[in-house]
């Protein structure tokens, strides 16, 4: 899978949870939580969604690194190639 | 007979407009059952019915706006019959204006109309029920004719109504009832978590995201048996006396996405195991931003618990959603420094508020409560 | 299950009748040594012999009136009237004595007779021997009258129209009787209700008789153009199960009756007209019938099929109820 499936499958994960996102205007850098407006229940069911559209487990130990969106683009592509 | 009134669905309610029947007269209704679809200012609820019977008359009509209280619909209990029952008269209609007399020039001389637009009786019914004006569609029936599946087809593109202004309404009703109504009185605790997460950490490890379970639910679950030992937060003050609730439904305040703030109950929180309960605050959190939340959901609740520390704050202080008398916020869970037999060490801790209504109970009871919400959470396992 | 045609289905029900009851007994024009005009009593005068087996002379009031009597006296006659075309004939003691008997004497008579008869045209027997009067009699209070369209209804209304303390008119047609199909052992039949004999979504086809098979062969064709008809078996042509109808009507909005009678004043239209009275807001197009042409019934081949309804008509109407047409 290439960066860009895990990018379109990430957004489609997040517009499920917040259907007002637009991927354009999504400011990657940024706190994910914040930019989003993801509260804890939002985080969960996000992580569910990437669970089922990646195959990929995140365990809570991991919630720390993913911070932005591009930390969450790496950390998956990094999952999905070992 | 039995008269069906409009239910309030919550404090913020006093009228409400029905969408949609989901009965005729002569159908059997049981308890629990769907029977309405009735618009409130905050969403379009599915009202449910609390007796068994059979539908008699339904006595207001889609569209109507009546107020909470009024007759909708007579039901027969078991053993009536229609012959048997004496009917009361149908709710008052709006007044219509009454026509205005024509002139004799006119009425003698207008053609009368020759044709108007053929639309099914079901799509002529349902129109009225969805608010669209059949008139304006084109129709795909026999000889061009609107049928139903065109006027459901137009009222899936219409425009919803606006909501969200009519739930900055009702949320101010309800508040400023709530200030002006109950003597708050507020307490605060800081409560060390450790043992807690530490515990929900051991249990979701290895959990897939779909089963693990958010420390906001050990919380609800803590403060639901807590209110097993201080019943007197757990009701409602009507009538200038405060009447204690037989279950425990948490009131759990759901932030929408659009703006706005609804607070579903969730059922028997102390009675159910971590597991379900998570699964069942999924589910409600989701159903409450669909907008598909069941009337029993709305006006169950009977103590309100805010969530606001995932927007970082530390600490809120409620107002109470009457008739309730207590609500209970919890701010933002993060290590803080913790003085623990004698030492420094860093904990995580929430600040545990609580807003109650000094009508219905004392400070020094609510205190206590607030101490058992923290003892109870010492000791995860028996959540 | 077993294989076996309409005719031997109604001789079953005869057999069972005639064996269970000894009050009971059949008599009609050449019901015992020929066999019944339809064959559908043969060999039952050699099994029960000449008492309870009755040739009659060719005189329908005489033979419907004594099986009225009879019926008083305490039997439990089946009296059978070759064609409905015949039945006029004995329409005196049919409706102004036993139809009334009930009332008239305050609920101190009544008539427990049974009266079979040939109903439908589909044979080339012309212009007296083929027409579809059942919707005639259904005009009647006092009847009930029923009109077996399967082997378990040809072979179980009979018992329980012997059971019924009034006049049961018991309407057999005529182009079923070679019709050959498995006789399922297991179902229960009443003589209350009308049946679903397949479910459906878009439209209602409600039929009875001699144009059941029609409309479900109709019904066959539309599932292969995309449309889902149900079709109603009405089963009793009075008194109606409205509650059946309008179940089904309600659900799928649209409603074709398939009548074999003339469409003037006919079961079709008191159907039409309850649907419309009961079901009218839940409607999504105007009810709709197919019936015979409104001739006596021609004899050439060509000219039958084109006064009857035919499954390619109740296509087309089914059709035109959707908008499809």
């Amino acid at each position: 899978m290439d960066d860009a499936q895990i990018r379109r499958e990430v957004f489609a994960a997040l517009q499920g949870i917040a259907p007002e996102v637009e991927p354009e205007t999504l400011r990657s850098d940024r706190l994910l939580r914040d930019e989003v407006d993801l509260d804890s229940m939002d985080w969960l069911r996000f992580l569910a969604a990437l669970h089922q559209r990646l195959g990929v487990n995140i365990p809570e130990a991991d919630y720390q690194k993913l911070t932005s969106l591009d930390a969450l683009l790496a950390y998956l592509a990094e999952r999905l190639a070992s | 007979m039995i008269e069906f009134k409009l239910p309030s669905l919550g404090a913020d309610m006093d009228e409400g407009t029905l969408l949609e029947w989901r009965i005729a007269p002569g159908a059997a209704v049981r308890r629990g059952q769907v029977v309405a679809v009735v618009d409130t200012a905050k969403a379009a609820v599915d009202v449910e019915c609390w007796q068994d019977g059979t539908v008699l008359d339904l006595l207001i009509q889609p569209g109507d706006k009546v107020p909470v209280g009024t007759p909708i619909a007579t039901l027969l209990e078991e053993g009536e019959t229609a012959e048997t029952v004496q009917r009361p008269a149908h709710a008052a209609k709006p007044a219509r204006p009454a026509a205005a007399p024509r002139s004799a020039t006119s009425a003698a001389f207008a053609a009368p109309p020759t044709s108007r637009p053929r639309i099914s009786p079901a799509a002529r019914t349902r129109a009225a029920e969805r608010g669209v004006d059949a008139n304006r569609l084109s129709g795909t029936g026999p000889q061009g004719a609107v049928t139903l599946a065109d006027v459901e087809a137009a009222a899936r593109q219409a425009k919803p109504l606006d909501r969200h202004a009519a739930m900055r309404q009702a949320i101010a009703a309800a508040m400023s009832r709530s200030k002006r109504e109950i003597p708050h009185y507020y307490l605060a605790e800081t409560v060390p978590l450790g043992a807690a997460l530490a515990w929900l950490a051991a249990h979701n490890a290895g959990l897939a995201p779909e089963r693990r379970l958010l420390p906001g639910v050990l919380l609800l679950k803590a403060v639901a048996l807590a209110l097993r030992d201080y019943p007197q937060l757990n009701g409602f003050w009507q009538d200038g006396a405060f009447r204690p609730a037989a279950g425990i439904h948490l009131g759990v305040a759901v932030a929408l996405r659009q703006g706005g703030l609804i607070a579903p109950a969730l059922h028997d929180v102390a009675d159910q195991p971590l597991t379900p309960l998570m699964e069942a605050l999924g589910d409600l959190v989701q159903r409450a931003r669909s907008g598909s939340l069941r009337s029993s959901e709305l006006s169950d609740a009977t103590l309100t618990v805010t969530q606001l520390g995932d927007q970082g704050v530390d600490g809120v202080f409620g107002v109470i959603y009457p008739p309730q008398v207590a609500l209970v916020g919890v701010g933002r869970l993060a290590e803080r420094p913790w003085v623990e037999g004698g030492k420094l060490c860093v904990m995580p801790t929430a600040q545990f508020s609580l807003a109650a209504d000094h009508r219905a109970s004392d400070g020094h009871y609510g205190a206590r409560f607030l101490a058992e919400v923290r003892r109870l959470l010492q000791t995860p396992d028996s959540l | 299950m077993s294989r076996i045609t309409y005719r031997e289905a109604l001789r079953q029900g005869l057999r069972e009748a005639l064996a269970r009851d000894p009050r009971v007994f059949l008599m009609g024009e050449d019901v015992g040594r020929y066999g019944g005009t339809f064959a559908v009593s043969k060999g039952l005068l050699d099994e029960f012999g000449e008492q309870r087996i009755r040739d009659t002379p060719l005189s329908e009031l005489g033979f419907v009136a004594a099986g009225v009597g009879a019926a008083l006296g305490g039997m439990r006659p089946i009296v059978e009237v070759m064609t409905v075309n015949f039945s006029l004939l004995a329409l005196d003691p049919l409706m102004n004595t036993a139809a009334a008997l009930r009332h008239m004497s305050g609920g101190q008579f009544s008539v427990p007779l049974v009266v079979r008869m040939t109903t439908g045209a589909g044979r080339q027997l012309a212009a007296q021997h083929s027409h579809s009067l059942e919707g005639w009699f259904a005009h009647i209070p006092g009847l009930k009258i029923l009109a077996p369209a399967t082997l378990e209804d040809a072979r179980g209304m009979l018992w329980p129209a012997l059971q019924d303390p009034d006049l049961v008119l018991l309407f057999e047609q005529g182009a079923l009787y070679n019709q050959e199909g498995e006789l399922d052992e297991s179902e229960v039949v009443d003589i209350r209700s009308a049946r679903v004999r397949r479910e459906g979504r878009d439209l209602t086809l409600i039929a009875y008789g001699g144009t059941l098979g029609k409309a479900l062969a109709a019904a066959e064709q539309l599932a292969g153009e995309g449309v889902s008809a149900e079709v109603i078996d009405l089963r009793v042509l009075r008194p109606l199960d409205d509650a059946t109808l309008m179940a089904s009507v309600r659900k799928t909005r649209r409603a074709l009756v398939v009548d074999e009678g003339w469409r003037s004043g006919s079961l079709a239209a008191e159907i039409i007209a309850r649907i419309v009275e009961q079901a009218f807001y839940d409607l999504d197009a105007p009810p709709a019938r197919v019936c015979s042409a409104e001739v006596p019934m021609p004899y050439a081949k060509h000219l039958e099929d084109a006064a009857l309804p035919q499954v390619p008509a109740i296509v087309a109407a089914a059709k035109g109820l959707l908008g499809l047409a």
